[in-house]
């Protein structure tokens, strides 16, 4: 566990309504910086989670601590990347990243130099008049992932956001994802149903289980960084793959 | 042959068509004592020659009612749209009587309007307003609440206030449906303007318009003048739907698939 944590859950539990528990007195810790992937069947409250994290729904019960205090109380620091880009249609790409910080009073000059610095590390530089209807579905990913860093935030939530992209092109965000993590050192949590995925990104993985979501197990991965392409190939990535395919399958019959 | 230029031959071509077949009726089909139900295109446009200055000068007057009619709808139900999309509870109270307003023919509201404003360009106004109001209202309200709900949460993680989530998020989503509404409305406010005049309309000053001319011609059996004074009211509800076609093309084009386009 880590030494000094920025994230602390302790007993979180969370039920919507009379409903059924989604989440059952979910512990644990996260170090400023640490990446870690949760991962899981349908249905094991792994986006409810981030939820509760962002504070766009309220635990049932147990409590949440971001940087020893309440996460609503640093929202300014946290950024969510949604399944979808959820851009804005009408704005230019230039201009949806520009939006949060817009929305909290940001200056103009200030907001241009910020949507400068994050189009320069997704590499959309060329893109930045154009609108999200002209772009790829993985373009379109990076612009909302530029979005969230325009906030220079301490905490990414990201709800499995290349879920609907192509194995390439996914591979390719990955990779641009964790080299501008190393350059921002933002605490992570990513969710996602590729274990191959987890493996390469994460410093840890939670395998949750469902009914109610509860976390079955932790994978540390200690694979060195920075982590490229060729880290794909190494022995101990695919060996890690496979002890985390075994652990989900454990909780989930039907995963891979 | 490009397809920008069938696109301009074919409607040239249909419309020779019909011409042809509109005389082929009138001579061949209709006898010959009967022949004055349907003049044949030329006398048709013998007859707006004529009364051209009348005609037009009406034409002014029925796109000034129509005009002011449609563009107080705009206005008034733009803001009804957002106080009704407030809240469920704020739109089961009012859409019923929305709903009557529209559902009540323009010739019974004609007469009261006349009592309550007097005949003539108001009473136009007021009633092209009644007909335009509901597909407007309607549709910006329905914009209004069908905001994606992602979008609705990034801005709740973002705290958007309430005024930042309504210009920012909310009315420009809704800007597509705005503009179904308008068009629905651009094309029944000129028809509207000219049921109204009909029906409460006033030649005093000047004052008549394409309804009320019809009026007269009926009234005179001037069937040649009453197929102009059609043409001349389906020429302005064209140009009505024309400007705001281009107007929603202009707002929607570069971000909207609907718009994409340009064939518009």
């Amino acid at each position: 566990m880590p030494a000094s944590p920025y994230i602390e859950f302790r007993d979180v539990t969370k039920r919507f309504g009379d409903g059924p528990l989604v989440l059952d007195r979910v512990s644990f810790s996260a170090a400023p910086g640490e990446f870690i992937t949760l991962i899981g069947p349908s249905g094991c409250g792994k986006s409810t989670l981030l939820r509760l994290l962002a504070g766009l729904s309220p635990v049932t019960s147990g409590t949440i601590a971001a940087g020893g205090r309440d996460p609503a109380a640093v929202a300014t620091d946290l950024a969510f990347v949604f399944q979808e880009p959820t851009l804005l249609p009408w704005l230019s790409v230039a201009h949806n990243i520009e939006v949060p910080l817009q929305l909290r009073g940001v200056d103009a000059a200030t907001r241009a130099a910020s949507r400068q610095r994050v189009l320069e590390l997704v590499r959309l530089q060329e893109k930045a008049g154009a609108f999200p209807r002209q772009l790829s579905g993985g373009q379109k990913m990076r612009v909302s992932i530029a979005r969230a860093l325009a906030l220079a935030p301490r905490m990414m939530l990201l709800d499995e956001p290349f879920g609907a992209l192509d194995e390439m092109t996914r591979e390719h965000l990955n990779e641009e994802l964790l080299a501008i993590h190393a350059q921002q050192q933002w605490t992570a949590f990513f969710v996602t149903h590729s274990v191959a995925e987890a493996v390469f990104l994460s410093n840890r993985i939670f395998i949750l289980a469902a009914n109610p979501g509860r976390i079955h197990a932790e994978v540390t991965v200690p694979l060195p960084g920075p982590r490229t392409a060729d880290t794909r190939l190494a022995r101990d990535y695919h060996e890690l793959v496979a002890h985390v395919s075994r652990l989900l399958r454990s909780v989930d019959p039907e995963a891979a | 042959m490009s397809s920008k230029a069938l696109k301009v031959l074919l409607p040239a071509l249909t419309g020779a068509l019909l011409l042809a077949l509109w005389y082929a009726a009138h001579f061949f089909l209709i006898s010959e004592e009967r022949r004055f139900l349907l003049p044949p295109p030329g006398a048709v446009w013998h007859a707006f020659i004529k009364d051209a200055p009348l005609l037009l000068h009406a034409a002014w007057n029925t796109a000034q009612g129509a005009l002011l009619g449609f563009g107080l709808a705009v206005v008034i139900s733009f803001g009804f749209a957002l106080l009704l999309s407030l809240s469920p509870l704020v739109r089961a109270s009012l859409y019923p009587f929305l709903t009557a307003v529209q559902l009540t023919p323009l010739p019974i509201l004609a007469p009261i309007c006349v009592i309550w404003v007097g005949a003539g360009l108001a009473s136009v106004a007021v009633l092209t307003f009644a007909i335009a109001f509901f597909p407007l209202v309607v549709n910006t309200t329905q914009g209004l609440i069908s905001v994606d709900r992602n979008l609705l949460e990034l801005f709740q993680l973002y705290r958007a206030s309430r005024w930042q989530q309504l210009f920012l998020l909310r009315v420009p989503a809704a800007l597509p449906y705005f503009f179904t509404g308008l068009r629905i409305a651009a094309t029944l406010a000129p028809i509207g303007a000219v049921v109204a005049d009909m029906n409460a309309g006033s030649s005093a000053g000047d004052g008549g318009g394409l309804g009320f001319q019809a009026v007269i011609y009926s009234s005179q059996l001037k069937i040649p003048a009453l197929f102009a004074t059609a043409a001349l009211t389906c020429l302005l509800g064209f140009i009505f739907n024309a400007a705001i076609l281009t107007l929603a093309w202009l707002a929607l084009h570069h971000w909207h698939d609907s718009y994409e386009r340009t064939d518009h």
